[in-house]
This record gives structure tokens, sequence and C-alpha cells, in this order.
């Protein structure tokens, strides 16, 4: 890959007393990689993020950086820099103080730090406003000033705890492109931490998916999101429908399986479970809203599903489409709006077809309550 | 409506007399310091002087006092805003459930009385001292030392209670930003932690600082050779009182109008230069051309704070060129006339009692038991004025109205005769 200093956890076990906050985490980040964690809140995101930084002694396995054992390496002196959820700008130092403070600490002169400030203020486009405080930012300015100040020590590897998930959803999105672009500028790993699906896949290199502790998958974005390890990474990345049942029948890398509420239907078995999946297993086959397509009513097969309409949304690209689902929730079906015309059926049955490959086949397991 | 004005009045009247009881006695006590009689007192005015302030600063033992008083007080500032620093950070780092017991202990030397704080200190560091083979005249018993570490003990406790509360606030993220950014720990402390906490430090030092001043109970046990100014003054006041003192109350007073009038303007004037910077444009900014407001604009505190450094420049020059010889010579004319004139009225009187006495003896000698002790004017109110018995006595004392103030002899402290004859 590039040039830059990969990371590497090896068995990575997290303890807090008897509560296990990581579970034996096997994760390789290349140089140079944007790297995204993944999970809901409470999983041990921040966690793993502070054992790399150095804020936590792991309770067993390694933390390699650059190939280099990091144990007993403080913070200080670990190549990374971090940052933090709630940002932590230094609130009584100008915001050339604070981007510069790295140097401070090295002794670099006055008029050397203002320098680097400049040139860092230029980049973050925030030329001129070095003798503000922090508290006379907004919101994306103060983000764009941790992150001029992390860079300013220039770390080896970023490691960004959410950092936007104080911001607005416009400041958000246009954010995530500049820190995309930022990256590919100084072309150092980033290792990334959010909750929000799209944040990872829109601007990771690769994504690990985690839940309480453990890390369910880790792959691109195309790979998470079309071919999931486990019913979690599933139904947490993206939208989904969920059709629970048994595996009546096993073909090659396509299953049959016998579901609760809509009879006999084909899937494909995610990747990783070919081989895995048995006749009688309890399984669980996932449908995205936009694999379905508009079938003649009633129409009976392996990959046509027949509910009664309970809401119809219109979207602008896409007609939103809540049926009858299981176990009381709701199944969403999205249709592209390609300028048919579409009359309602709602408390009407209607009948759906996906296309095999686009159902995803997994052992049953625990699914995400977001 | 007349509720509503009624209450406002009530109000009013309230604040009156609560500022009149709070600042009251400060008024009158500074008015004492410039009149002339020797005996601190507002009423009746005599002449404006300025002697008491010379006189204070011809008074050794009170200079000494207030040096000693600011040795020590800087002392007690360093060692408990130290030790209230250390505390305090202790306090946020120690195990939770340990936090409740460690915070009792560390107030508690609050609550013990300064008595038994000033000898616990003398006892415990003389028998560190005999430990170690020093002597009496070692480091460990000097009356600085032990008066530093004595008020010390409860007045870190002071500290650490204004520490804490702003520690409270410190994010400790920013701790942890600044290690990651390659920071020692100890630069940290010293570029991170404490530039957060100057100004609660900055309150620390002040209160300790006054706390150390005004700490009488404690360092009587433990000032040694190092009398410091209450002490001085309470074995003045031992021995008479005089308007030299109001004169140093005076002057603290004051001290601590500025003070209070600066941190004001300074606090002030921070606001104002906040509101001009959110308000100033970019290139404003960059270009340092930012015009910032004037220290005397819409800053009362700051006007106030000229008007009575003015005042007081003003005060000290007239001081240097006044003399009230000519005032204090007609006031002591007058009150020569008026003594010459009551030893005049006590003679007559006498007299007349003499001729009564013995026309009564004449006409019926066993009746002396009844006679009533005719000065005693006032009845039960007299009973313990000792000038009654002067009075009644044969001889009339030739009183030298001035010299009543530093008289050695003890009799005469409360003797309202000498404030009589003031
Ligand atoms: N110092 C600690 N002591 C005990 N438990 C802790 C400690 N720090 C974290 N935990 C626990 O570890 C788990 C993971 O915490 P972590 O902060 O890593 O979550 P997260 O994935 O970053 O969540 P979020 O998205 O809400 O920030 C949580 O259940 C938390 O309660
Ligand atoms: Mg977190």
């Amino acid at each position: 890959m590039s040039a830059g200093v990969g990371v590497n956890l090896e068995n990575l076990w997290i303890r807090f007393g008897d509560f296990v906050a990581v579970r034996d985490a096997n994760v390789n980040i290349n140089g140079g990689d944007f790297f995204s964690f993944l999970g809901p809140s409470g999983c041990g995101k921040t966690t793993i993020l502070r054992a790399v930084s150095g804020f936590l002694e792991p309770s067993e396995g390694n933390v390699l950086i650059g190939g280099n054992n990091m144990k007993g390496i403080g913070p200080n002196k670990r190549p990374t820099a971090l940052i933090f959820q709630n940002l932590a700008l230094f609130p009584l130092m100008k915001v050339w103080e604070n981007i510069t403070f790295s140097m401070e600490i090295k002794g670099a002169s006055a008029k050397e730090r203002r320098k680097r400030a400049d040139e860092l203020l230029d980049m973050i486009a925030l030329s001129g406003q070095g003798d503000k405080l922090p508290s006379e930012l907004s919101g994306g300015q103060k983000q764009r000033v941790a992150i001029a100040r992390a860079l300013c020590a220039e770390p080896d590897v970023l490691l960004l705890d959410e950092p936007l998930s104080a911001l607005d959803l416009k400041l958000r999105q246009h954010m995530r492109s500049e820190l995309r672009e930022i990256q590919k500028r100084v072309g150092i790993t980033f290792i990334y931490i959010t909750h929000d699906q799209g944040e990872a896949l829109t601007m990771s290199d690769n994504v690990a998916v985690m839940r309480a502790g453990v890390i369910d998958q880790i792959g691109d974005g195309k790979t998470i999101y079309n071919d999931p390890n486990t019913a979690f990474a599933a139904s947490f990345v993206g939208e989904n429908n969920v059709f629970r049942g048994t595996v009546k029948k096993v073909i090659g890398d396509e299953v049959m399986i016998n579901t609760n509420r809509s009879g006999d239907l084909m899937a494909r078995i995610s990747s990783s479970n070919v081989g895995k999946m048995k006749e009688g297993d309890d399984a669980m086959l996932f449908i995205r809203p936009e694999a379905f397509s508009l079938a003649p009513l009633g129409t009976q097969g392996d990959h046509f599903v027949t509910a009664e309409v309970h809401k119809e949304e219109f979207e602008g690209n896409v007609f939103n489409i809540f049926m009858e689902g299981e176990g009381g929730k709701e199944m969403k079906v999205s249709l592209p709006n390609l300028g048919q015309s579409f009359e309602s059926h709602k408390g009407e049955p209607m009948t759906l077809e996906y296309d095999v490959h686009n159902a995803v086949a997994l052992p049953a397991g625990v699914l995400a309550t977001e | 409506m007349k509720n509503f004005s009624l209450m406002r009045i009530s109000i009013w009247v309230y604040l009156a007399i609560f500022f009149a009881y709070l600042l009251g006695p400060l008024v009158i006590m500074s008015v004492t310091a410039f009149n002339s009689p020797s005996f601190p007192r507002a009423a009746p005015w005599e002449c404006l002087t300025f002697e008491w302030f010379s006189a204070l600063f011809q008074d050794e033992r009170i200079l000494n006092g207030i040096k000693n008083s600011i040795l020590v007080g800087l002392g007690t500032v360093t060692l408990s805003v130290a030790m209230g620093l250390a505390g305090a950070l202790m306090l946020t780092q120690i195990w939770p459930k340990l936090r409740a017991t460690y915070y009792t202990i560390i107030i508690a030397p609050i609550l013990v009385p300064g008595v038994v704080i000033g000898i616990s200190t003398l006892v415990f560091w003389d028998r560190v001292n005999r430990m170690l083979g020093l002597g009496a005249d070692s480091f460990l018993s000097s009356g600085l030392f032990l008066t530093v570490i004595g008020q010390s003990t409860f007045i870190a406790s002071y500290c650490m209670l204004v520490l804490v509360a702003r520690l409270q606030r410190y994010d400790s993220a920013l701790t942890e930003a600044a290690l990651d950014l390659g920071a020692s720990h100890a630069q940290t402390f010293r570029k991170v932690l404490l530039p957060f906490m100057r100004p609660a430090i900055a309150s620390a030092a002040v209160l300790a600082f006054l706390a150390s001043f005004e700490n009488y109970n404690t360092t009587t046990f433990t000032f040694g050779e190092y009398p410091t100014l209450t002490i001085e003054l309470a074995q003045k006041v031992r021995y008479g009182i005089t308007p030299a003192i109001s004169a140093l109350a005076f002057i603290i007073v004051l001290l601590t109008v500025f003070a209070a009038l600066f941190n004001e303007a300074k606090i002030r004037r921070q606001e104002l230069v906040a509101a001009a910077r959110k308000t100033a444009t970019v290139e404003e900014l960059e270009t340092g051309k930012l015009r910032l407001p004037g220290f005397l604009s819409s800053n009362t505190a700051a006007v106030l704070l000229v008007v009575v450094a003015m005042a007081t420049i003003a005060v000290v020059g007239t001081a240097t060129v006044y003399s009230p010889a000519q005032c204090i010579a007609d006031v002591k004319e007058t009150k020569r006339l008026e003594t010459e004139l009551r030893i005049q009225q006590l003679r007559e009187r006498r007299a007349q009692e003499a001729a009564q006495r013995e026309a009564e003896q004449g006409a019926n000698a066993p009746a002396t038991d009844t006679a009533p002790k005719p000065s005693n004017d006032s009845g039960f109110g007299n009973v313990f004025n000792p000038g009654t018995l002067q009075d009644g006595g044969t001889e009339t004392p030739e009183e030298e109205p001035d010299n009543s103030g530093d008289s050695s002899g003890s009799g005469s402290i409360f003797a309202p005769s000498n404030l009589q004859s003031n």
C-alpha cells in the first residue's frame, strides 16, 4: 500500500473490572488508509481508540504502530494525535496558540509557531482568525481548529473520535468531504470512529463493524453493505428487512429458507458463511428496501413476497412503501421514481419480487436495535 | 399601586439600615482618625488633624507588626495555596468511594478552634525540635515558621475549597489533549492546568492573605519574636486606645476600597474588550487595528477609582502643609476655661456643703449617716464611676486634658472621667 504507518491490534482485550469492553480484537490497518470503526453507542469504540493513543493499557494483547509494540509507551511518546469527542481545545489559548501547542512543547519560537499556524489556518480555510479564542468560533470552525492542532503535531496516525457528532446535518456533510480531502492531502493514516453508518461508508477505505466489544466484520464499504458477515452487521449498516425462518435446503451458495411469514424464499448465503449453514438451522434472510420491484398481484414463487400496504410516502427520488412486516415491524420498500404513474395501494395487498442475488441469508443472530 | 410603593420604600429602608449596620462602625472609626482628641471619637468634632497618621508611622511596634504580618502573610499564602492546590487535585484524582471521607478530613481544620491549632502547633513542633536535638533558637522554633505553619493548617483548607470549585469545571480531556500532543506531565500542569486555575489561585491567595493578616487566636500562641499587627494591636489596646489605631483602620479600609474598585474596573474592562472582539471583523483582528474601548469609557468602577485616587492624593497633599496647631490651641483654651469653671463650681459646692454640715452638726450631731452624696447626681448609673469617688474626695485633680490617652496607670483606662475631661 502507501508509505504511511499502519496500526495492528493483536488479540486485544480490554476489561474494566469484570466488564469486558473489547473482546479479542484483531485488526490490521494499512498505512495511509482511512479506517473507520462503526458501531452503536457503548460498543467500545472510544475504548479501542484510547488503547491506540496510549491512555489505556490493554488487559491482554498488543497495539502495534508501524510494526512497533506500544506496550509501556505513554500517550505523549506515541506517533498518534487524537481528536477528542468534545474537541478539548484549550479555552484560554488563542486559536494559533492552540494549533501550535505541540511546537511550543518542543520549544519552537513564537515566530516559527506563528508561521506554521498561518499555513495550517490557510489549509483549514480559517485564514486570519488565529487571534480569536476558541469560544469565539462556530462549531465547524472549532472542529477544523482541532484538526489543525492535531496535524501540527505531525502524527503518523490521526485518531478521530466522532468529531462530527456535535454538528448539524449540513455542516456534517460538508465536513465529511473536507476530512476526506485533508486525509488525501496529508497522506497519513486516519482512524475514524462513528456510529453513523453513512459517515463510515462515504469516507472510509475500510470499516470495522463493532457490536458490544466484538468486531463482527472488517471490509470496505461495498462488502460491508452487500455481503454482511452477521445478522448484526446486516441490520446495523443501512436499512434492511429481515425474514426469520429455518434452513430448508442448501444448494451450493444459495439456500432455501422456510420463512415464518412468506413461505419458502431463496437467498444467497453471505460469503463468509458458505458451508456453515445446514438444514434445520435457524436463519435470517435480509432484503434491502431498494432490492424489491413490483410484480403482478398474487404471483407465487421463491422470490416473491405478498403483504398488505400500511403507509406510503413520496420522497422525491423514491416512493417508500411500508408494508406489514415481521413481528409487528414494518417492511420498507423503496421504488425508484422513474416518472411512472403510481396509484395508491393503501390497505390492499401488494406483491413484490427480488433478485435472489440481492437477498442475503445469514445464521440467526442479534439484530441492531436502532 | 400603593402597596407596591410601600413595599419599595420598606425595601429601601431595610437596605439603608443594613448598610448602616455594615458600614456604620467603619465610617465612625474613619472619622475618629481625623479628630484631634486623644481618645478616638467622632463627636464632638474638635479639630481636623493628621497627627494620628504621623503618630502611627512613628510607632515602631505597629510598623514592626505590619512588617511581620506581611512576612507571615506571604509565607502563609505560598504554603496554603500550594497545599490547597495539592489537596484539590488529590480530591479529583482519588478513588470515588474515598472522596467524601477525604473531603471531611481535609475540611476538618476549619472546624477546629484556632486556639487549639495554635497550641497543638506549638507543642508539636517543640517536640520535633527536641527530637532533632535543636536548640531554642533553631528555625523550627522561630515564631515566623510556627505562625506560618499554624495558620496554614486551616487556611489551606479555605484555599482548597476555592480551588476545588474551579477544578470541578476543568475538563480532564484538556490534560489528555496536551499529553497526546507530546507534552510531559509537568508541561501539561504548567501550560494547561495552571493557567486555567489562575483566577482561582489569585482568589485563594487574596483570601489566604486576608485570613492570615487578621488571625489572632492561632498566632497568639506561635508568634514568638515575630508579633504580628493583630498581636501588637491587642497588646496596645490593653494599655488604652488612641486614634492612631483608627488611622491604621482607615488606611486599611482605603486600601480595600482601592483593591475592590481596581478589581471591578478590570472585570468591566475585560467584558468590554470581549464584547469589542465579538463584534470585530476578521480584517480588524488580523491587522491589529481593532480599536479597543478606552479604560474609562462606560466603566463606572474605573472612573470611581480615578476619583478616589485623586482625592487621596489631594488629602495627602493637604496633610503635609496643614497644621491644626491654632485650632488645637483654641480648643485647649476653651477646655482650660471649662475646667477652671468646673473647679470653681466644685469649690463653691464644697464650701456650701461644709457650711451645711457644720450647721447640721450643730443642730443634730448623730445624724451624719443619712447625709446623701451630693455629687452623685445621676444616682444608680454612676455607681462604678471612679469620678464619683474623686469628686467626693478632698483633693481636686489637676487634670491635664491631653495626657489621659497614654497615661500609664492601669486604673484610668476605664475611667470615664478621662473621657469627660477630654
Ligand atoms: N473507565 C471505564 N470504567 C468502566 N467502564 C468503562 C470505562 N470506560 C468505558 N467503559 C465502558 O465500556 C463500554 C464501551 O465504552 P466506549 O466509551 O468505548 O463506548 P463508545 O463505543 O465510544 O460509545 P459512544 O458511541 O457512546 O461514544 C461502555 O459500556 C462503558 O460503560
Ligand atoms: Mg465514544
